[in-house]
């Protein structure tokens, strides 16, 4: 593979790393979790590390700053123009941290310090590296949140993380990041923890910065659509390796290492979906009613209805002086047997507050709500008994929601032993077919969740959700927390057990491409009301309203020239919905003072509302 | 159990563990066993209970327990001619550390005024301490847990109520009501005594327990639990519980030393366990007037209590750091070192002298 260095450089790198090597001291042993490593960045550019975790990225990155645990080390070389930073005594490093590397963390509301003010933070930066008043400090702050867009920043400039939205929280980061003028921003998935519209705005921030400050960027990401919208030149690691390295486009237009062309092809691609997989689908799906005989042209509206929704209403309860919150209004929604409907939107949108509702995990406060012909509105926990066989649910994290102190097979096997009273011999059996199905070794009913990986996890979920063959699955977010490629093989398994089992399903995922590979439908949700409901390829390809418009123009796609076009479009689409946009910022701040003054706490607000934009 | 070995399905292979170094650790093993192996690693733990252990064997089979009789040739109540001037203990060191020569005699650790021989009421007094430690850690944690446990998974109006009594029986300090419970369960039996304590100190416990089921009464698996049907029992026992019980084992631990103290501290006030009975506080107390002239009445019973409350507060140490999955052993440099050097030479051994050019980052 060709891996030279870029002919002809124009500039003097910033930052040049050759050979490093990090290894971690575990049960008397060395292991590498970076191998070698070698790259160069130079002023403006941006060298995206792509990695699936685990790969070493975020450590080789780290161990520049000196941020390794203590049973970490790093060897090889880190030059930053005459400098060493490796091996670099603690004292000399933390002058550079901050001042000439920076790093934008990927958890604003975990890296900002709660109980500091955005600028307080941010002058506790600049006094830490300067000699410079109060005074001063505070309008450099005040300038710094200005360049990063923030509106209003001399009001701004007092509030604490948790009074800005999630987008806000970033900006700020960022803004604390640039405070010294670095000459590297090490970013690690910025944009991971933020809502696709959101992390529009802060790419396209981004993007605007690298022009006016003169830093060379090093993204950390294992996103592909981020790195095509941001990259120049791109790293691929895998087991700590460096496998793939060139100018972005070679990458991703000719990838060398079979790996490369393994996590591109993983990587769902929204919009290419609807032409190949919506006919398929219907082929599939058609058949499974043909136990009723209908004829195929009016099948699909004789299906039996498996989840039927009307004007439902779900809120929170309030507490003293909280009032209730809506999290979902007035939603009506139908999903058929054999029938899998995408439901997308950002987060706090109540998407998930619909799926729990359906298996009645949250009672429903209004409307009808009918669950394969039980209804949910008031139904007590008895009522709720005989449903439990006819819904399952997948949760979102698989570390959280398999029980850490019980084998995967005691987990699986909880419902058939709770409805069926299977014991023994034939639950054993079951146990393996179940695994059979989701493709684990059997063997693997005596592990325990901490030893398995995340799909394992996540495929252990899917079998337990079926042991009963449910009417209705619920998939909350099921691959959102799993890599691209275990992503990849996830979907695939889910796609081939729906044709399998028939079940209906309603798939939740914030991710577009995701929904759009699986669903026959899509509904999209935006605080708590349904705003567009169609066929997937409509919907994909032709929105209707003007929110399904911009987050479909949100979504970047795995591809630099698609994606520069898609770039153009989307900003295009922001700038016509501005004004918009503004009102609603600052309907959002409204809520949020209104928040304040009825002393809803941290704990209230993560329970109900993040708020979107 | 033996499992039909399946051929590994299509789809294994791509999916390496992305915890794969963190998982070196603890491939292969449950959640108890990583516990168990963390707690025997535990030093400061290992000594306490190999010496709480002794201490026990020693106290249960000297003087034997109820009506099976020790070893040792006196018991509690026995008295005797008095050997040594004023009952001073026949024990004597061996001449490198000052003494006449190592010798036990027939009263090591001497006698009182009326030649009752003091080892044989000082293992007396440690087999009651441990027995009410027992009883007290017992107790406190059934109630702990019933009352914790029911506030936190209930919440609402059952939490406000248990709480406000849990809050109700923190107020008053343990030392006036243990004195008050103590007077009138003690002249009854040392069993009712530490029972009656054990219902008066469960409630940190419960606050512990409560606190821990709130948290995890809003995890996902509990969720999967309830879409698979489990009733509030089962959840509470099957799934919470188990998953509570480290936070739970510690708290008993600590609690354990600090009832032994009480104890002591109202059995010295006269408050606890009275004779016939013997405990080390009582000891203490029966002979405080001779603390200047016959010291020794004093010291092994302190010793006594100090090597129980020390061992069990190691003990609790080494099971909080065990059952603590933040808490990570942090490698020393030496080892690390030597690992290092290791590594390396096997490095020079396998990559010829001349390094092939190796161009950025290889081949994987």
């Amino acid at each position: 593979m060709a891996l030279e260095t870029p002919p002809a450089p124009t500039t003097t790198p910033v930052l040049s790393v050759r050979d490093l090597n990090v290894e971690f001291y575990v049960d008397g042993r060395w292991h590498p979790a970076a191998v070698d490593v070698s790259y160069d960045v130079r002023p403006g550019e941006v060298l995206a590390i792509v990695g699936e975790s685990g790969s070493g990225k975020t450590q080789s990155s780290m161990a520049l700053l000196g941020l390794l645990p203590a049973n970490g080390r790093a060897r090889g070389s880190a030059r930053m123009g005459d400098r060493e930073l490796v091996g670099m005594p603690a004292g000399r490093l933390r002058r550079v941290r901050g001042r000439e590397i920076s790093m934008i963390f990927q958890e604003p509301m975990t890296a900002l310090n709660p109980v500091f003010t955005i600028g307080f933070q941010i002058i506790e930066t600049l006094r830490a590296h300067f000699e410079i008043g109060p005074a001063e400090a505070r309008e450099r702050a005040v300038e710094l949140l200005r360049l990063v867009d923030i509106p209003n920043p001399e009001k701004r400039v007092d509030s604490y993380p948790h009074q800005l939205s999630g987008g806000q929280r970033q900006r700020a980061m960022i803004a604390q990041a640039l405070a010294c003028d670095p000459k590297l921003l090490l970013a690690d998935e910025p944009t991971t923890a933020l809502d696709v519209t959101v992390q529009a705005e802060i790419l396209k921030l981004m993007r605007d910065l690298r022009e006016r400050i003169d830093a060379g960027i090093v993204l950390i990401t294992h996103d592909m659509g981020v790195v095509a919208d941001m990259a120049d030149n791109i790293i691929v690691m895998k087991d700590g390796r460096v496998v793939d390295q060139g100018p972005a486009l070679d990458v991703f237009r000719n990838p060398q290492h079979e790996y490369t062309q393994r996590l591109l092809d993983a990587v769902p691609h929204l919009g290419r979906g609807v032409g190949a997989a919506a006919p398929a689908r219907a082929t599939v799906t058609e058949p499974a009613p043909a136990g009723t005989a209908a004829p195929a042209a009016t099948a699909a509206d004789e299906r039996e209805l498996v989840l039927d929704a009307q004007d439902m209403v779900i809120e929170y309860p309030g507490r003293r002086r909280t009032p209730a919150f809506r999290a979902v209004d007035g939603v009506s929604l139908q999903i058929r047997q054999g029938e899998v409907v995408g439901l997308v939107g950002e987060s706090g949108s109540g998407k998930t507050t619909i799926g729990r509702a359906a298996v009645g995990l949250l009672p429903v406060t209004g409307g009808h709500l009918r669950i394969v012909g039980h209804d949910m509105v008031g139904a007590s926990m008895k009522d709720l008994k005989p449903l439990r066989t006819k819904v399952g649910i997948v949760f979102q994290d698989p570390g959280s929601s398999l029980n850490p102190r019980l084998p995967i097979g005691e987990s699986i096997a909880e419902p058939l032993l709770l409805h069926r009273g299977i014991k023994g011999q034939g639950l054993q059996r079951e146990i393996e077919r179940l695994l059979d199905q989701v493709r684990l070794p059997r063997a693997m009913r005596n592990r325990y969740p901490h030893e398995l990986s995340g799909g394992q996890r996540q495929r252990v979920g899917i079998a337990r959700s079926l042991a009963l063959e449910p009417r209705l699955l619920v998939a909350d977010e099921p691959t959102s927390a799993l890599d691209v490629s275990v992503q990849a093989a996830v979907l695939d398994l889910f796609q081939e057990l729906q044709r399998e089992h028939g079940f209906a399903c309603l798939f939740i995922s914030h991710d577009l491409a995701v929904v759009e590979i699986l669903s026959d439908r899509v509904a999209v949700m935006r605080n708590g009301k349904l705003v567009e409901v169609g066929p997937t390829a409509q919907v994909v390809t032709a929105p209707q309203d003007p929110y399904t418009q911009r987050l479909i123009a949100a979504v970047p796609v795995p591809d630099p020239e698609a994606q520069r076009e898609r770039r153009m479009a989307r900003d295009a689409l922001l700038e016509a919905q501005r004004a918009e946009l503004l009102a609603e910022e600052a309907r959002h701040a409204e809520d949020a003072g209104r928040a304040d003054a009825l002393g809803i706490d941290e704990i209230d607000n993560e329970r109900t509302q993040r708020p979107g934009i | 159990m033996s499992t039909p070995t399946t051929p590994q399905p299509s789809g294994q292979p791509e999916e390496r563990l992305e915890n794969a170094i963190e998982l070196q650790d603890v491939a292969g093993l449950s959640q108890g066993q990583i516990v168990r192996r963390r707690f025997f690693r535990h030093k400061g733990a290992m000594v306490g209970l190999a010496v709480l252990a002794l201490t026990a064997l020693l106290a249960l089979t000297s003087v034997g327990v109820g009506p099976v009789p020790g070893w040792w040739q006196w018991t509690p109540g026995q008295t005797g001619a008095v050997v040594n001037p004023g009952g001073s203990p026949t024990l004597s060191m061996p001449t490198w550390l000052g003494g006449e020569g190592f010798a036990i005699g027939d009263h090591p650790f001497g006698q009182d005024e009326i030649g009752r021989d003091i080892f044989a009421r000082v293992m007396a007094g440690v087999q009651t301490s441990l027995m009410v430690m027992v009883i007290i850690g017992g107790v406190a944690a059934i109630i702990g847990v019933a009352v914790g446990a029911t506030a936190g998974f209930f919440r609402g109006r059952t939490d406000t109520l248990l709480m406000r009594a849990t809050d109700l029986v923190i107020t008053v300090p343990t030392i006036v009501i243990g004195a008050v419970v103590g007077k009138m369960a003690g002249t009854v039996s040392g069993v009712v005594f530490a029972l009656a304590l054990g219902l008066i100190l469960w409630t940190t416990l419960a606050r512990l327990v409560r606190g821990e089921f709130l948290s995890l009464r809003e995890r996902e698996f509990v969720d999967a639990a309830r879409v698979a049907g489990a009733g509030n029992m089962r959840i509470i026992f099957k799934h919470i519980l188990p998953n509570a019980i480290g936070t739970l084992i510690v708290a008993v631990t600590l609690l354990m030393s600090s009832a032994i103290l009480l104890e002591t501290a109202l059995s010295y006030l006269g408050f606890g366990i009275v004779p016939p009975e013997i405990s080390l506080g009582q000891l203490i107390n029966e002979y405080q007037q001779a603390f200047s002239t016959r010291p020794w009445l004093f010291w092994w019973p302190g010793l006594f209590i100090v090597i129980i409350a020390l061992t069990i507060n190691f003990i609790g140490d080494g099971l909080r750091d065990a059952f603590d999955p933040r808490q990570k052993r942090i490698p020393s440099e030496r080892k690390m070192a030597k690992a290092a050097a290791a590594d390396d030479a096997a490095a020079r051994a396998r990559v010829p002298s001349v390094r092939p050019d190796a161009g950025v980052g290889g081949g994987a």
